[in-house]
């Protein structure tokens, strides 16, 4: 039942941003020089990026231009790439995904944090991509991006953490190529909140979603949270899109997906009573 | 033992047409059935083709002493091999007895951010460790 009969997965594990950062390689480059200096070059993306990004480091680009010090022209073309995405997430989340927000009450606040995670890791993972023969599987923090090189070898077995039990495993997703993102509460309490209310999701423990990228599959499971009880009727009418909700009662709904130009599976999840309850 | 259930909720919501989700239910040997050397190897049992939307599913269980080691889709819900590699069509199987790491034969974990502070105490961690 292993991946790869006979073959040894190596595996890589360092932390930035707070975070631990895991890598799974399998195939030729598994374990060489080659491996190394590739996750040598992962782990220096996501150093840089922290430099640029964290809400933790006063001097960062964020916190200045959160503070007002500089404008969005004077930050790197990155800054401007993440806001970019984050507003478009905004657009299309209803508002209920937002990189500025606060608590009722309170300041509005610029955190691009619900961004920058699945895009770092995404851009982390080019290095990986020119390891000849060899796929690989990049974790940063729970949230994944794979590449499998033969369409017909096994995929990636990726375990989705139960957010009521973080030691168990809820479900199992095979993933060839593509990113796995999760969001919820489960480990820092409630961070993720509806930027329309400023008050955190009630009803919902976790929202798990696959995507081509990482990037993608990051910010739509952040805004299918937000959303609270609404998350996965919103999440079924996102394209290319597949997912499972899990219910502060334990109860799941799994999103099939819209593919690209299904016009009935769209129909079909404005339509469908999702809620399992 | 108890009998081993695994719902796999490939499609399980509700239409509007029917009030039961869409699932398929696949009953494996009770655990004093199965294998008992205690080894990875265990019995294999193979689900019927649940027809969705998209295509037949299939999926395969590995059932070691009453223990579910392994869960595999089989068949998947697409019509050539770069469908099958794009995740759009990735199916979470969800297990009704959830499985502690170890013993579901995963390679990662997705989950909740994981803080470096909690990253010890969490599953991901214990993949990490049996594989260096």
């Amino acid at each position: 039942m292993s991946t790869l009969a006979g073959e040894r997965t190596a595996r890589y594990v360092a932390h930035v941003m707070g975070m631990p950062i895991s890598l799974a390689l399998r195939g030729r480059h598994a374990a060489d020089d080659d491996a190394r200096a590739a996750w040598t070059d992962v782990m220096a993306v996501l150093r840089d990026v922290d430099v640029v990004f964290s809400t933790y480091r006063a001097d960062s680009f964020v916190s200045r231009l959160g503070r007002g010090e500089v404008s969005p022209a004077d930050c790197p073309p990155e800054v401007q790439e993440v806001l970019a995405l984050g507003k478009a997430a905004e657009r299309e989340s209803g508002g209920a995904f937002s990189v500025r927000r606060g608590r009722p009450g309170g300041p509005v606040e610029l955190d691009p944090s619900g961004v920058v995670k699945g895009w770092a890791a995404e851009r982390a993972a080019e290095p990986l991509r020119t390891l000849p023969g060899t796929d690989f599987c990049l974790s940063a923090g729970g949230d994944l991006v794979c590449r499998t090189l033969d369409p017909d070898g096994p995929p990636w077995r990726i375990g989705i953490e139960d957010p009521r039990n973080l030691r168990r495993l809820i479900a199992v997703v095979p993933l060839h190529t593509g990113g796995v993102a999760t969001s919820g509460g489960a480990h820092r309490g409630a961070h993720v909140v509806d930027a329309r209310t400023g008050r955190a999701p009630s009803g919902i423990a976790s929202v798990t979603v696959m995507a081509t990228s990482l990037t993608d599959a990051d910010i739509d499971a952040t805004a299918a949270y937000a959303q609270g009880a609404a998350a996965a009727t919103w999440l079924q009418t996102r394209p290319g899109r597949t997912g499972l909700v899990v219910w502060s009662d334990g109860s799941t709904t799994s999103v099939p997906g819209v593919t690209p130009g299904s016009a009935v599976a769209a129909a079909g999840g404005r339509s469908s009573p999702f809620h399992p309850r | 033992m108890s009998t081993l259930t695994v719902v796999t909720l490939l499609f399980g919501y509700h239409t509007s047409t029917s009030s039961e989700p869409v699932t398929s239910v696949l009953a494996a040997p009770a655990g004093g059935a199965s294998s008992a050397n205690g080894a990875a190897s265990g019995s294999t049992v193979t689900g019927p083709s649940v027809s969705t939307r998209w295509g037949p599913v299939r999926v395969q269980l590995t059932v070691a002493n009453g223990t579910i080691t392994g869960v595999t889709v089989v068949d998947y819900p697409t019509e050539n091999g770069k469908d099958r590699a794009i995740n759009a069509r990735a199916v979470p199987i969800l297990v009704q007895e959830t499985l502690d790491a170890q013993s579901a034969d995963i390679d990662m974990v997705s989950g909740a951010t994981v803080t470096s502070e909690g990253y010890l105490e969490s599953l991901q961690a214990a993949l990490d460790q049996a594989g260096l």
